[in-house]
C-alpha cells in the first residue's frame, strides 16, 4: 500500500520512498523517511494534491508523488 | 572571512521578521548576481561584522538550481557568523537545517523563534541542554515583538572570531563517499551538498568535480545521508523537548477544516480572489485617477512656464508623461503586494496553491502561478512582479511570459470603442445578449484560452524540463506583521520605480520623438497658414474659437500623419492590410505601444478629434464612416473583430517589456515574449478577418 491509497484520517509508517530523485530527495529532506509516522489529513477539493501530517507539521504533495511512498502493512 | 552575519532558516519561521526587527530602516534590497532573487541586507556593527544578510528561506543546503545555491554558497563562503532561525513549533525540520550549518566550523547561533506559540501548543524545550548538545548558543526569541533580540545580538558578538569544532555525524555506510569528496577544506557540508545535489541539476560545476561526485554516488546514498541527520534530530528532540501527546487538532487545523473544505473552502477561495481582483480593478482606480490628475496638473504648470516650443513639448509630453507612465502603476503594484504579503505571511497563499494546483498542473504550471495569472486581468505589470512568489525559475518564466495574454484593463477601452463602431445597430444574439456583449465575452474567453495554451506550449518548447514536484509545506496560520507587509511592499515599489521605471521613461521619450518629429511638412504648413489668416482676422475683433479649434485638430492630425510614426504606419500598411487595417489603424497600433488605451486617443488625433475617449460620439461616428480609398468601409464587423483579436494577443505594452526585463534579468525573455505574441496576434487576427469576411 502506498501513501496515495491511505484514506483521510488514516495513519501509517513509511516503509520506503521511491520515484524521480528530485522528488524523493526533497520528500526525504522534508522528513518523509523510512520509519516516520504519517497521517493523511485531507485531500484538496479537486481530488489532488493531498495534505499529510508528519513530524509535527503539515505537508502537501501530489498523488503521483505519494504513490512512490510505500507504507508498512 | 567575509564580514557578514547570515540569517538562515526554513521558509515561514519568522526569519525576515527578525531581520526587519534588527535592521530597522537600514535594510537594503539588491539582487544576487545572475539570478533574480532579492538580496536583503543591512549595515550593522557587531564585533567586527558589518553586514546582516537575510538568506532566502531554505529547508536544507541541498541545491539543484542557482536560486537554491545562494544559501549554500553563502554558508560555505566563510561568513563572520551564521544565525540559524528555527521555529520551535516545527523544531525537527529546523534542526535538520541547523545540523548542516553546524557541520561547518563557522561561528553559529541558533535562534529559537515562536517560543510563545510552542508554549501554547504544549511544547517545552530544554534550551540549555539543547545548547550543550549542539555545542553552540541557543537563544529563545519572539521575532514579532523583538523579545530576545538583545540576547541574540550578545550571543552572536560572543561567538564571532571564535571558531568551533564542526559537528560530526555518524553517516554509517555513506562515510566513505563523503570523505572521498572532502577537499582541502575538509568540509562535510560541501561534500554532502554535492552528493545530494549533483544529477539532473542546473549547477555550474567544473567537469572534474562533477565526475568525482558521480563516481561515488550510488543508490540509497541520499537516504543514508538524510536518514543519519534525521536520526540525530530525533534523538535531540527526544532528549530535550517535551511534546504534549494527543493535543487534539491545532488552531491551524481548525481553520483549515473551514478554509480548505470542499464547500466553504471553495467559497473562501473565490471570495479572496475576488477581493484581490477588486483591489486591482476598483480600489486602485481613485489612486490612479489622482496620479493622472497630478501628472496633468504638472504638465499644465510646466507647459505654462516653458511656453511653446520643442523643449516645452519634450518636457511636457515626453518627460512628465513618461514619469506619469511609471508612477501610474504604483497603486496597483502596492495594493497587489500588500495583498500577496498578507496571504503569504498568514499562510493562506500556500493553501491557494494547494487548492488550485490540480488545474494549474494541467498546463504545466505550479499552484503558485494562480494569483499572478488572475492579476493579469487587471494589469500585467504588478502580475509579472507577483511571479516572484514562484520559487522555480522555469515555472516563474513560463508564468511571466504567458500572463501578458490575460486581457488587462487597458484593452477594455479599445474593445469598447471598436464594439460601439461595428455593432452600433446590431440586434441581440441568443435572445438576451447584444452582439457587442457577446464579442466582449468572446475576447475575454479567447485571452484565457490563449494564456493557458501559451503556458503549456512555452513549458514544452521554450523552457522544457521536468515540472518540479509540489512538495509544499502548509505553514501554521499566523497574523502577518504589518511592518513586514509595508517593508516588502515598499521594496517591490521601489525596485519597480528604479529598474523598470527608467526603461519605461526612456521608451516614452523615444515614442514621443517618433510621434513628434519631423516637424516641418508642406501639408501642415498649409494648415498653419490658414490658421494664421484666421488669427489675423481675429485681431480685428472677429473671434472664432470653434474654427480655430477645428484647425488645431487638423494641425495635430497632419503632424501625426507626417511624423516618423505616421510614416511607419503608412509603411506597414501592406503588412496589416490582410488583417483589414489601413495605415491609420497602423499608427494607432504603433502609438499604443505606450499603453494599449492610447490607441483610442491616437485614433482621435488621426481623425482630427481632440481629447477623444472610448465614449466619444464624434470619434465613433468618424470611425464608422471611415473608408478605404475605393470607398469600402474601414470598420466592418470582420475588421473590427480582427482588430480586437489583435489587441488580445499582441504585446502592445512597453511597460510589460520593461518589467519582464527587470524580473527575468535579461533582454532575451522580453524579446521572446514580444516575438511570439506579435506572431500569434498577426495569425489570429488574419484568421479572424478571413472568417469574418467569409461569413459576411
Amino acid at each position: 500500500m502506498t501513501l496515495a491509497d491511505l484514506e483521510i484520517g488514516g495513519e501509517a509508517t513509511v516503509q520506503s520512498v521511491s520515484g524521480p530523485r528530485r522528488v524523493t530527495c526533497r520528500l526525504m529532506e522534508m522528513g518523509l523517511l523510512k520509519g516516520v509516522r504519517v497521517k493523511v489529513v485531507r485531500v484538496a477539493p479537486l481530488g489532488d494534491p493531498i495534505e499529510i501530517r508528519l513530524r509535527g507539521y503539515a505537508l502537501s504533495l501530489r498523488r503521483e508523488d505519494a504513490r512512490g511512498v510505500e507504507l508498512e502493512a | 572571512m567575509t564580514d557578514a552575519v547570515l540569517l538562515a532558516g526554513n521558509p515561514n519561521v519568522g526569519k525576515t521578521t527578525l531581520f526587519n526587527r534588527w535592521s530597522g530602516a537600514k535594510a537594503r534590497v539588491g539582487n544576487y548576481p545572475g539570478v533574480t532573487v532579492d538580496r536583503r541586507s543591512a549595515q550593522v556593527e557587531l564585533a567586527g561584522a558589518r553586514e546582516l544578510v537575510d538568506l532566502p528561506g531554505t529547508y536544507s543546503l541541498t541545491a539543484r538550481s542557482p536560486e537554491e545555491e545562494i544559501a549554500v554558497t553563502a554558508v560555505l563562503e566563510d561568513p563572520s557568523a551564521i544565525i540559524v532561525v528555527v521555529d520551535a513549533t516545527t523544531l525537527r525540520r529546523g534542526l535538520y537545517l541547523a545540523l548542516q550549518v553546524l557541520e561547518t566550523d563557522r561561528p553559529t547561533v541558533v535562534a529559537l523563534n515562536m517560543m510563545d506559540e510552542a508554549k501554547r501548543d504544549g511544547i517545552e524545550v530544554d534550551v540549555d541542554a539543547l545548547s550543550r548538545a549542539l555545542g553552540v548558543p541557543v537563544v529563545p526569541v519572539v521575532a514579532s515583538n523583538g523579545e530576545g533580540l538583545k540576547e541574540l545580538k550578545e550571543s552572536v558578538a560572543s561567538v564571532i572570531g571564535d571558531p568551533r569544532d564542526p559537528l560530526t555525524l555518524d553517516y554509517g555506510d555513506a562515510t566513505s563517499a563523503i570523505s572521498a569528496l572532502q577537499g582541502d577544506d575538509n568540509s562535510v557540508a560541501r561534500a554532502t551538498w554535492l552528493l545530494l545535489s549533483v544529477g539532473d541539476d542546473e549547477l555550474e560545476l567544473e567537469a572534474s568535480v562533477r565526475a568525482r561526485v558521480t563516481a561515488v554516488q550510488r543508490d540509497g546514498l541520499d537516504e543514508e545521508i538524510i536518514g543519519a541527520r534525521y536520526a540525530l534530530v530525533d534523538a535531540l528532540v527526544d532528549d530535550h523537548v517535551t511534546e504534549r501527546t494527543n493535543a487534539g487538532p491545532s488552531r491551524s487545523d481548525r481553520i483549515d477544516s473551514f478554509l480548505v473544505h470542499p464547500v466553504t473552502g471553495t467559497l473562501a477561495f473565490v471570495f479572496t480572489m475576488y477581493l484581490v481582483f477588486e483591489a486591482l480593478f476598483s480600489w486602485s482606480d481613485p489612486l490612479i485617477g489622482l496620479v493622472e490628475a497630478l501628472v496633468g496638473w504638472a504638465q499644465g504648470v510646466a507647459g505654462e512656464a516653458l511656453g511653446e516650443g520643442m523643449l516645452s513639448d519634450l518636457i511636457v509630453d515626453g518627460v512628465i508623461a513618461g514619469v506619469g507612465n511609471v508612477i501610474v502603476f504604483v497603486p496597483q503594484i502596492a495594493l497587489l503586494f500588500l495583498f500577496i504579503g498578507f496571504l503569504e505571511d498568514s499562510g493562506y497563499l500556500a493553501r491557494v496553491a494547494f487548492l488550485i494546483d490540480r488545474v494549474m498542473k494541467k498546463v504545466g504550471l505550479h499552484g503558485r502561478a494562480f494569483v499572478p495569472l488572475l492579476s493579469g486581468f487587471a494589469c500585467a505589470i504588478p502580475a509579472v512582479m507577483a511571479t516572484r512568489t514562484i520559487e522555480n525559475r522555469r515555472d516563474r518564466l513560463v508564468t511571466m511570459l504567458a500572463l501578458p495574454l490575460m486581457s488587462c484593463s487597458a484593452r477594455l477601452p479599445v474593445y469598447v470603442l471598436v464594439i460601439a463602431v461595428i455593432f452600433a445597430h446590431e440586434p441581440r444574439v441568443f435572445g438576451f445578449m447584444s452582439a457587442g456583449a457577446a464579442a466582449l465575452l468572446g475576447m475575454y474567453l479567447l485571452s484565457v484560452v490563449g494564456t493557458l495554451v501559451a503556458a503549456a506550449v512555452l513549458r514544452r518548447v521554450a523552457l522544457p524540463g521536468p515540472a518540479p514536484a509540489l512538495v509544499l509545506e502548509l505553514p501554521p496560520y499566523r497574523w502577518p506583521v504589518p511592518r513586514n507587509l509595508l517593508a516588502s511592499t515598499w521594496t517591490r515599489v521601489r525596485s519597480f520605480l528604479v529598474d523598470a521605471g527608467t526603461i519605461i521613461l526612456a521608451l516614452t521619450i523615444v515614442l514621443w520623438a517618433l510621434l513628434y518629429f519631423p516637424r516641418g511638412h508642406e501639408a501642415t504648413d498649409a494648415i498653419l497658414s490658414e490658421r494664421a489668416a484666421i488669427t489675423a482676422q481675429q485681431s480685428e475683433g472677429e473671434a472664432d474659437v470653434e474654427a480655430l479649434a477645428a484647425i488645431d485638430d487638423r494641425v495635430a492630425a497632419s503632424r501625426l500623419q507626417h511624423s516618423y510614426a505616421g510614416e511607419l504606419g503608412r509603411a506597414i500598411e501592406p503588412v496589416i492590410k490582410p488583417l483589414g487595417f489601413d495605415w491609420r489603424v497602423g499608427i494607432g497600433i504603433l502609438a499604443s505601444f505606450a499603453a494599449r488605451e492610447v490607441f483610442v486617443s491616437t485614433m482621435g488625433i488621426v481623425f482630427g478629434i481632440s481629447e477623444a475617449d472610448e465614449e466619444s460620439q464624434p470619434l465613433r461616428a468618424s470611425l464608422s464612416e471611415a473608408t478605404w480609398p475605393d470607398g469600402r468601409k474601414l470598420f466592418t464587423p470582420a475588421s473590427g473583430i480582427a482588430l480586437m483579436v489583435f489587441f488580445v494577443f499582441a504585446a502592445q505594452c512597453m511597460s510589460t517589456i520593461a518589467v519582464i526585463k527587470r524580473e527575468s534579468g535579461s533582454w532575451k525573455w522580453p524579446l521572446v515574449m514580444f516575438a511570439y505574441m506579435t506572431l500569434l496576434a498577426y495569425v489570429a487576427s488574419f484568421i479572424a478577418y478571413r472568417l469574418g469576411t467569409w461569413f459576411a
